[in-house]
């Protein structure tokens, strides 16, 4: 077996009610660890994309997409190599803020570039968007203040170059 | 054509060349019932006793036939009766139809009476469902699950109609079944040259086969491959009948009450060939030591199902029959005869049950069955002691003459299986259904089915008063703490049988089981026959869970 590690990995799905509990409660029932999960239309209207961060061995990896390519609804499955391949996630977070820090937190912002979206007297709420590894980095150095709310989006992913679709359509 | 919904249901049943279905009716369904009363000369519709006996009986119609089962049922309780049936289906991959009717459109996802999300409640337990929507989805919805059901490797499909969809009208055009999906098999040479490499130059090979074999028609191709390449073949449970229990090369089940010989042959074999069949914790009870001296070729139609278990040296996807048949050119004429008579001193040891005259010993009552039954005798089982006895002992001569619920294990499946299996088959075979007082007791309200059908279906009760596995293993691994195994349950079966308006008999002796063997068979309904069995009777041998063949319990 080899060691775990974080695989992105791409399912496009036919745009039907409950193709995505199918996809989960698959992936539930497996028991594989899911990092991340996102769903989004795409600009085929028949389709949508699922976008899973999974942390597995090759094992895991091999059997969660010969478990989930077998589902009716799921019209092509594949893996991201993350050296080709775009992967962007979005970040909201709400820092406690007043005027002694109110600076220092937005420098930290600029470096980050990261925009100030929402002002009040005792927050602020930030927007940053990037790769995983930076958005932690920037959360670790918020984490020096008060957060109070965070949320993220989770990965969303596309390979460069030309078209990925694995499909016939 | 301007049909209602209910109509398309069964003008799409008999494109699919459906003849028979099992159901129950109800509320939601009225409409489809209603519907067929126009159509029962063409579509027969077995009414069971409940909706769990008529999953299980459109399970046995397609184990039995290998056609498409069918089983019809109304929302809410209707509907989450049949879920141990699909299941059952489901871990066993037989195909199978399961439709359900729903409360209006308007009323769904308001808990309104007998509603259910059976979409939801079935989404692990199918291959796929469908909640039809609209009336003019229903004709396509209905052809794909068939489609879904057949293709590749087969397993229960559900398709749920909402009331309104059933009354509601549109167009309708007959069409010819859809092909099966996903043309399951491209020729993988590389594959095929590596897995003939490893056939030819091995000088022990074992094949071990499961029910992809069976549902693959393939059994002719397997033992054109055994025989040619001098390979000995043991096999999981539910290939059982696969190839003749005569048949030389045959060497029994494997597994947790396989014998000791098959145990030991895939224990000590350099080359094991996994045919249709998928490792399961029953067989490889100990995954990493599953076959430790040897390589692995395995073939099997469910891609997912290469290395989930154990890890293969070699894989060839596809459906069994296509690769044995691309395979068979590719591999040299063998006879093995070294390996073969070391396999066969190993037999002379396997674990041999003692007889007695004075009270039917387990091993004596499947000899009585063969000897007097025709060799095309279909047997159905429940689940427990009496099943694997059955497994071992019964002379396994056709495929599709075993039927028994495998992977889950149901108990209560073997009535309905067998009423199922009735309606199957041509009318001179006969169906001998073997269960024990525990599962019997479980869904036994079905020989109310058999009766009114006056179905020829011989009930053969292993009773010895316990629930006898689970009481095994508290003898065995539990210190004797029999927890609630021990029922004292004090029901007459021969009389229920009368009750019924079945015939009932006795049996506690050897002469008194050939007795009543010899009056049922002359019988033209169903019969049950009550055997007394001693609780001190185990399964042997028995590998413990999780163990290898060094911890094989004999006596």
């Amino acid at each position: 077996m080899s060691t775990p590690r974080k695989t992105i990995i791409s399912i496009l799905v036919d745009n039907h009610p409950g193709v995505l509990t199918r996809v989960t409660s698959l992936l539930g029932r497996r028991g594989y660890n899911i990092d991340s999960l996102t769903v989004s239309i795409t600009n085929i209207p028949d389709l949508s994309r699922i976008t899973v961060v999974m942390t597995g061995d090759e094992y895991m990896l091999d059997q969660m997409i010969a478990q989930t390519s077998k589902l009716i609804e799921v019209k092509d499955i594949f893996t991201l190599d993350a050296d080709k391949s775009l992967m962007r996630e979005l970040l909201l977070v709400k820092v406690a803020a007043d005027d002694s820090n109110r600076g220092v937190i937005t420098e930290i912002a600029n470096v980050y570039k990261a925009k100030v979206i929402d002002l009040s007297v005792g927050s602020m709420v930030l927007e940053l968007t990037g790769e995983q590894n930076k958005i932690d980095g920037f959360l670790t150095i918020l984490g020096e203040y008060e957060i109070l709310e965070v949320c993220r989006t989770g990965v969303t992913a596309l390979s460069r170059g030309a078209v990925d679709y694995h499909l016939n359509l | 054509m301007n049909l209602t919904g209910s109509q398309i249901l069964a003008e799409v049943l008999l494109e699919q060349g459906v003849d028979t279905i099992f159901g129950y009716p109800g509320g939601a369904v009225l409409n489809i019932y209603d519907t067929l009363y126009d159509y029962k000369d063409r579509i027969r519709h077995v009414l069971t006793a409940h909706e769990q006996g008529a999953s299980h009986a459109a399970d046995g119609y397609a184990r039995a036939t290998g056609k498409t089962g069918v089983v019809l049922a109304t929302s809410g309780p209707g509907a989450t009766n049949l879920v141990t049936g699909i299941a059952t289906a489901y871990m066993d991959s037989i195909p199978m139809v399961a439709i359900t009717g729903n409360v209006s459109t308007n009323l769904l996802g308001k808990d309104s009476f007998q509603e259910i999300y059976i979409t939801g409640i079935t989404m692990p337990v199918t291959k796929h469902n469908f909640l039809v929507r609209d009336v003019t989805e229903l004709a396509d919805i209905l052809r794909k699950a068939f489609q879904i059901a057949n293709s590749g490797r087969k397993g229960p499909v559900l398709v749920d109609i909402p009331k309104d969809i059933t009354a509601a009208k549109c167009e309708f055009t007959s069409r010819e079944p859809l092909p099966l999906d996903r043309v399951p098999y491209e020729k993988n040479e590389a594959a095929l040259q590596k897995a003939a490499q490893l056939i030819n130059s091995a000088q022990q090979p074992v094949i071990y086969y499961g029910g992809g074999v069976s549902s693959s028609e393939a059994s002719e191709e397997l033992c054109r491959l055994m025989h040619k390449a001098g390979i000995p073949a043991t096999h999981t449970m539910m290939a059982a009948g696969i190839v003749r229990y005569d048949d030389p090369l045959n060497i029994g089940m494997l597994g947790m009450h396989g014998s000791k010989s098959a145990n030991k042959s895939v224990g000590n074999a350099d080359l094991v060939i996994a045919v249709g069949a998928r490792f399961s914790d029953r067989v490889a009870l100990n995954p990493k030591r599953f076959a430790p001296k040897s390589n692995i070729i395995q073939i099997d139609i469910d891609a997912s199902e290469i290395n989930k278990n154990v890890l293969v040296d070699c894989s060839i996807g596809g459906d069994v029959k296509a690769v044995l048949s691309d395979l068979l050119p590719l591999v040299e004429e063998a006879s093995h005869e070294e390996w073969i008579k070391k396999i066969g001193k190993w037999r002379d040891t396997d674990y041999k049950p003692k007889d007695s005259e004075k009270v039917i010993k387990p091993h004596q009552l499947f000899d009585t069955l063969c000897s007097m039954t025709p060799e095309n005798t279909v047997f159905v089982t429940d689940v427990g002691q009496h099943q694997m006895w059955a497994a071992q002992y019964l002379h396994h001569s056709h495929p599709r003459s075993f039927i028994t619920s495998g992977g889950l294990g149901t108990m209560g499946f073997g009535y309905g299986a067998s009423i199922g299996a009735r309606f199957g088959l041509c009318e001179g075979k006969r169906v001998v259904h073997i269960t024990g007082d525990g599962s019997f007791h479980m869904n036994l309200n079905e020989a109310a089915t058999a009766v009114s059908y006056n179905l020829p279906i011989i009930t053969i009760i292993m009773n010895n008063s316990v629930l006898g596995m689970v009481y095994q293993w508290q003898t065995a691994f539990y210190e004797k703490r029999y927890s609630s195994t021990v029922p004292g349950r004090k029901t007459d079966f021969a009389k229920l049988a009368e009750a019924f308006g079945a015939k009932g008999f006795r049996a506690a002796t050897p002469a008194e089981f050939k007795d009543a063997l010899g009056k049922a068979l002359k019988e033209n309904g169903p019969v049950w026959i009550d055997c007394t069995i001693a609780r001190e009777e185990r399964v042997l041998p028995m590998i413990p869970a999780g163990g290898t063949i060094e911890d094989t319990i004999m006596d």
